[in-house]
């Protein structure tokens, strides 16, 4: 039997950084806002064990639990979609917080040119510059128009940098200085700027002082525990939702949060939604929320899934191109370098995002005339601690086992450092999201199946800028230099980066995007969905930056919306 | 000899019994016959780190099972994670760390029955894209495949596992690894490459899931495990020795 509650202004599916955002800002301006969070309660007081290698980044402490529902995966159309069984290439948050617990906390503002990729790669390149299979398209928004957002995220989280990235002015400063320099990231410093290159330490939400964020939460300074990326923070240092703004909503008096609340349905009626339908897990009861506004806001996978068995939202189907949901699902391409050093480093200190970064090869910051790719992405070497279960580095010709894998694996361990690039990817006809037509989650509810395959751009992409890091690298003074093997086919297996994006893509208009600027869906104009699925395309930085800029402008439109009604654009 | 000998057998007696100290670390079996025996660490003052250590020191051999069956089964765990990561003269290898009770207790807990992986039918093969597949745990991958190591010994070499040369495990495994011995329901690369990332994680998780005894994995490789704070040293150019300290020992 379903118990249909007492309707709330606010209901949010999911408390990571976009519900948090959401529930933060809507209940300072006095709604009613109930957020519903399929996971745990967590925070701080969880984390005092947390330096346990194997519980939390190799079996996977706070991550999503597959046995109750993953997505499916095939390379493309002809294949058979198979569940991911376990988790490997990304990582999914559950829980409160979200992803935005075990993050590492870069954070960055897409570039100018990722708003309108379209037009401005037109305007420079021509129409021609990529075949007509890359759905390039404008994001229905310019930076200027974003700028207030992303520095408002930044003040909630503190964020720590130095403003000396020549290619991106900012109005405002970093709320914290910058993380430390140490030796490591000076190598990289010295050797990109002899390079010709502009080192600049990397935005950091790992803090570099205490600090508390304009809604009066504190947050700690960071001590470079080497515990940071697929953990959480003992000190409350790495800004998290935890100690920013799910408290920031809690101590308004108009939020609460229900846990184990799996939302497996948005109901709507004419053009609108009125509420959404939702299992406790514990109890196995079910209970409907109407509210005034809903807003999505789980990971991009499970925002997509939601609309799609809701049934709200035209499917987008590849071979005819019709249909906007589940489109333009894009990944991160990874180009890099490792080099192999013969003096001991201390790798196994460091933060999450205590890193330097170049961004001469990011964006449009560099002619693209004579290359076969568009775009890029930003170099960066970072200093996060390797640990010793998953840090083994050997060179190509080693073997992975036996007497000489584990000399040469020990010897490195100590002397090996990476450049890395957060590349971008662009949309591409064949790559998306849908629902399967197999395979269930414990609830009854159809997976999410995801079709996906690196394109010619990628792997132009990937080995031009491989070879640029193999160059610092070897300008760094490692003794041996391997750069990045060339990508062919995209797999599962490998961890590679939690930075999917995609499938509820924004826009001017309803023929190519889900929900338009304010990130209100064409088809329901009380129904919000927020986080990475809105790219267009996948930029040149980790995600997150942008996702929270986005999750403010959305907060924005819900309060006009709540006010006035319609359409916000 | 009674149990209380047995406990007391050094950890010197133990390495000259099988030739270890001696560099003869070619000759296989030097762990099969010595399941059941513990090794007492304090001469390595190993004991007070959690390490799932008993009265009479840590423990290295059989402390109960609760995944193995025989000591067979153990005895080819033992040799065969022993040869992925060996005794050298950085320090010890996989058996002395303890692995293979990492292995024991993780193919009895969570690890080893999948529980948080999607194990629904149905099941297909897939592409090498698609990951795993298979409709086996990996308690049942594990069980299968020394079964398979076993069989493959004797049709090989007409003999155990545990008796073979280092050369004749490494043939097997390295057979096993290339995919070159049929299994049901997975690959033999499969669980080679399941056995070769336990090995590594027994050798270097903290000391409490009952590997890297002494955290001596962790001393081999220079990494001083939890620490609270690289605040103050960070900076420092400098390599820093620390010397490690495990989650229980804190």
């Amino acid at each position: 039997m379903v118990k249909t509650l007492p309707k709330v202004d606010v209901v949010t599916v999911g408390v990571g950084w976009t519900g948090g955002i959401i529930a933060a800002e809507c209940a300072k301006a006095g709604l009613k806002v109930v957020g519903l969070e399929r996971g745990e309660e967590r925070g701080t007081a969880d984390y005092l064990k947390v330096h346990d290698e194997y519980r939390y980044a190799v079996r996977y402490e706070l991550m999503q639990n597959l046995s109750k529902e993953t997505i499916t995966i095939r390379n493309n159309r002809k294949m058979s979609a198979l569940p991911m069984r376990q988790l490997g290439s990304f990582l999914l948050g559950e829980g409160l917080g979200g992803s935005g617990t075990h993050w590492n906390g870069h954070t960055w503002r897409f570039y100018p040119y990722d708003f309108q990729i379209k037009s401005m790669t037109e305007e420079k390149y021509g129409a021609n510059k990529l075949s007509k299979d890359y759905q390039l398209q404008d994001w229905g928004i310019t930076y200027d128009e974003m700028e207030p957002y992303f520095y408002k995220y930044e003040q909630t989280i503190g964020l720590s940098g130095e403003d000396k990235n020549p290619f991106l002015k900012r109005k405002d400063p970093f709320p914290t200085p910058p993380m430390k320099r140490t030796p490591i990231l000076k190598k990289f410093e010295k050797a990109t700027s002899d390079l010709g290159y502009s080192p600049f330490m990397l935005p950091s939400a790992n803090l570099s002082e205490a600090y508390t964020n304009p809604d009066g939460q504190a947050i700690s300074a960071c001590q470079y525990c080497g515990f940071c990326e697929r953990f959480g923070c003992e000190y409350g240092a790495k800004s998290s939702p935890e100690v920013t703004v799910v408290p920031t909503a809690m101590k308004t008096g108009n939020f609460e949060t229900r846990f184990h609340a799996n939302v497996v349905e948005v109901m709507k009626t004419g053009n609108k939604v009125t509420g959404v339908r939702y299992l406790n897990t514990l109890s196995g009861e079910e209970f409907i929320q109407p509210a005034e506004v809903v807003v999505l806001t789980s990971y991009i996978f499970n925002n997509a899934k939601l609309l799609m068995v809701s049934k709200i939202g035209e499917q987008y189907d590849p071979a005819t191109g019709k249909g906007t949901l589940g489109k333009n699902y894009c990944y991160q391409i990874l180009p890099g370098a490792t080099g192999f050093f013969e003096d001991q480093m201390n790798t196994f200190m460091g933060a999450g995002a205590l890193g330097m970064t170049i961004d001469d090869f990011n964006a449009d910051n560099f002619d693209h005339s004579n290359l076969d790719f568009i775009h890029g992405g930003s170099l960066s070497i970072t200093q996060t601690g390797a640990r010793p279960i998953e840090s083994n580095p050997i060179q190509k010709d080693t073997p992975t086992w036996g007497s000489e894998f584990k000399k040469e694996s020990i010897y490195n361990y100590t002397r090996t450092l990476s450049i890395g690039a957060q590349g971008a990817s662009m949309p591409h006809k064949e790559n998306f999201l849908s629902l399967d037509g197999r395979y269930k989650d414990a609830y009854g509810i159809p997976l999410l199946q995801m079709t996906y395959n690196f394109t010619e751009q990628d792997r132009a992409l990937h080995s031009y800028i491989s070879e640029k890091a193999a160059e610092i690298m070897k300008e760094m003074g490692a003794k041996t230099v391997e750069g990045r093997s060339p990508i062919t086919e995209y797999d599962i297996v490998n961890y590679q980066t939690t930075h999917n994006t995609g499938g509820t893509v924004m826009g001017a208009s309803p023929d190519i995007s889900v929900v338009n600027s304010y990130l209100q869906h064409w088809d329901a104009e009380n129904l919000f969905v927020v986080g990475a699925g809105n790219f267009a395309h996948n930029g040149g930085y980790n995600p997150t930056g942008t996702v929270g800029a986005l999750a403010y402008r959305c907060a924005e439109g819900i309060i006009n919306y709540s006010k006035k009604g319609g359409s916000l654009v | 000899m009674d149990q209380k000998e047995k406990k007391n057998i050094t950890r010197r007696d133990f390495l000259k019994t099988t030739g270890v100290a001696t560099g003869a670390l070619i000759g296989g079996g030097l762990i099969g016959g010595l399941v059941g025996y513990n090794m007492n660490k304090d001469e390595a003052g190993s004991t007070k780190n959690g390490t799932g250590s008993n009265e009479h020191g840590t423990q290295t051999g059989n402390a109960g099972w609760r995944f193995f069956r025989t000591n067979q089964e153990y005895d080819i765990v033992a040799n065969a994670t022993e040869r992925i990561y060996p005794k050298d003269d950085l320090g010890p290898g996989a058996f002395e760390l303890g692995v293979p009770n990492f292995i024991d207790n993780q193919l009895a807990g969570e690890y080893g029955s999948n529980a948080k992986e999607y194990m629904q039918g149905p099941f297909e093969v897939g592409a090498p894209t698609q990951g795993y597949q298979s409709r086996l745990t990996r308690s049942e991958i594990f069980r299968q495949g020394i079964k398979t190591i076993e069989a493959e010994a004797q049709k090989r070499f007409d003999t155990g596992f545990s008796s073979l040369e280092g050369a004749q495990m490494d043939e097997i495994l390295t057979a096993l690894q290339k995919d070159e011995i049929p299994m049901a329901g997975v690959t033999s690369g499969f669980f080679f490459r399941l056995l070769r990332k336990a090995t590594l994680e027994g050798a270097y998780s903290d000391p409490m899931y009952n590997g890297n005894v002494n955290m001596d994995g962790w001393k081999m490789k220079g990494f001083p495990g939890h620490q609270m704070a690289y605040i103050n040293v960070i900076e420092e150019e400098k390599f820093q020795k620390i010397e490690p300290q495990s989650l229980g020992g804190h």
